[in-house]
């Protein structure tokens, strides 16, 4: 269905001054989607997803947003490093929740009353209300990543890229995260691009697979992701197998 | 004590005092305000970088006998980009430009002053402040600017806010990052051009970090750190030039030692407050 598209990606190509990180990607994103985007490193998962925020210009290509609308944030971003701020920068859990209330406001951005019911509601969706007057860097490394991805969710985004989001935190906490992730993408429809390393952990909720190393070698459902001869090619029977097996074990998307 | 109290009375009787007074006071909220910017951004030494433009720049003004306003207020203000490009595209940390373009300014200025034999002791008073002796054009100026910031940070609050916590998320959500800094550099670069009149090139960035890391120590948000520290800078100053009237001290390092000493408080309530 063609306007269930959020963005197309066409001939995409990116380059840090000559030297040539991503060539000729093409792919599409269908509203719904979770998408697991995965490879080694310096594969230029990271450039991608810079590139798709419009953090970093695209040498080649187009993207193209279907919605032009300005009043819609595009994107909510959860950065790769977790921690943004120092432990000393002085604001409370709703004040940082309330920025990315800001990109669609006209000037001069003002948090109104209405502005701060929907940062609690989101606080609620997330389970931290109860942090909402507590300073960032007095919390935990698990649930400052919860406030930054209440940060991203505030505005109702098209499309939610999270860039490593787990890197810093221990497995527990990170199985709970790919575990909200998963109900936001399942209960409530949220589009969803995941780079992370960890792809039996993500395997368990995502519906789409992206495997890059500088250009796309794969991009399909998950199923086929464990099929492809590409993949055990690049991972290894045994590896593709084991979390495969987990994935199809642990969870009952598929 | 009588005698204290007497002199303080004294004081509020030459108009020289008032003007320090007001002068002193609306910088003291200028920097304060700045200085949490700046400071948060972990640009704070951009302060005296731009501080030893504006050495350079009274050493034009003095050796051409313009006016040191006039000419600085520009030139810092272009200094502060130049800095702001070097760091951006040049791909120099923040300190390292400070460093390279405060450190060329500083030889310009000595050089200037050497060769001009004539001005060496008003330079000097620009190095040290002199707020004692401070012109209707200075206090008209420090009170636009003044109005400026207050009216800057209202109509741009959330975006500055946005943008001194995380450039890149506020980049992604549409802000204007590169405005955003300019904003900052340009009032930054005034308050400074300013302030060295209040305390001198050789001690203005201490009223743009003071009054900040005093405030952090306590301030649970934002908008609070915002409050203690403009209220801590204008006690000081308004304090350190009634003490050096009193006392017949230095007024830019008295105002900067009552900074220092409300620091020391604050960080060793906040040391105790973390034990306890």
């Amino acid at each position: 269905m063609v306007n269930s598209v959020h963005l197309k990606v066409s001939n995409l190509m990116m380059r840090y001054g000559s030297h040539e990180v991503l060539t000729n990607i093409n792919f599409d994103v269908i509203k719904g989607d979770y998408i697991g985007i995965v490879g080694p490193n310096g594969s230029g998962k990271t450039t991608l997803m810079k590139g798709l925020l419009g953090l970093l210009p695209l040498a080649e290509g187009q993207i193209n947003y279907v919605d032009k609308r300005k009043d819609v944030q595009k994107f909510g971003y959860l950065p790769q490093n977790i921690i943004v701020s120092d432990r000393l920068f002085p604001a409370k859990v709703r004040e940082i929740v309330g920025i990315g209330l800001i990109g669609t406001k006209g000037f001069p951005k003002i948090i109104n009353r209405q502005d701060k019911m929907r940062i609690d509601t989101i606080l609620n969706r997330l389970s931290i209300l109860h942090l909402r007057d507590k300073r960032l860097g007095d919390l935990s490394g698990g649930q400052q990543q919860r406030v930054l991805l209440a940060r991203a969710m505030v505005n109702e985004p098209q499309l939610l890229i999270l860039d490593e989001p787990t890197s810093a935190l221990d497995p527990i906490v990170r199985e709970d995260f790919y575990q909200l992730i998963g109900e936001l993408n399942q209960q409530e429809g949220m589009t969803i691009l995941l780079v992370s390393h960890d792809v039996s952990s993500i395997g368990k909720y995502t519906k789409k697979m992206m495997y890059l190393d500088r250009e796309l070698v794969f991009y399909g459902d998950y199923k086929a992701f464990c099929e492809s001869s590409d993949m055990t090619a690049y991972f290894g029977q045994s590896a593709q197998h084991q979390f495969c097996w987990r994935h199809t074990d642990e969870s009952n998307c598929k | 004590m009588n005698q204290i109290v007497s002199s303080l009375i004294e004081a509020f009787q030459y108009q020289f005092i008032i003007k320090a007074l007001l002068v002193g006071s609306l910088i003291a909220f200028s920097s304060s305000v700045m200085g949490i910017f700046l400071v948060l951004k972990k640009f704070s030494m951009i302060g005296d970088g731009l501080a030893h433009v504006s050495f350079a720049t009274v050493a034009i003004a003095l050796l051409f006998n313009a006016s040191p306003l006039i000419v600085s207020i520009p030139v810092v203000i272009l200094a502060s980009f130049l800095i702001l490009k070097l760091n951006e595209k040049a791909g120099l940390h923040g300190d390292a430009a400070i460093g390279l373009v405060s450190s060329f300014s500083v030889a310009f200025g000595v050089l200037l002053a050497s060769m001009s034999n004539g001005f060496n002791v008003d330079l000097f008073s620009y190095l040290f402040g002199s707020i004692l002796i401070i012109s209707d054009i200075d206090l008209i100026f420090s009170l636009i600017l003044s109005i400026v910031v207050v009216i800057g940070l209202l109509l741009f609050y959330n975006a500055l806010f946005a943008v001194t916590h995380d450039e890149e998320f506020a980049e992604v959500i549409g802000i204007d990052v590169k405005l955003m800094n300019r904003v900052i550099a340009v009032l930054t670069s005034i308050t400074i051009v300013l302030g060295i009149r209040v305390v001198g090139t050789m001690l203005i960035s201490s009223m743009i970090i003071f009054p900040t890391v005093t405030a952090l120590q306590l301030s649970r948000s934002f908008k609070q750190t915002i409050v203690i520290a403009v209220a801590i800078s204008i006690f000081c100053v308004i304090a350190g030039v009634l003490a050096s009237f009193v006392f017949n001290l230095p007024s830019g390092a008295t105002i900067v030692m009552l900074n220092a000493f409300f620091f020391a408080i604050f960080f060793v309530i906040k040391r105790i407050g973390g034990q306890s």
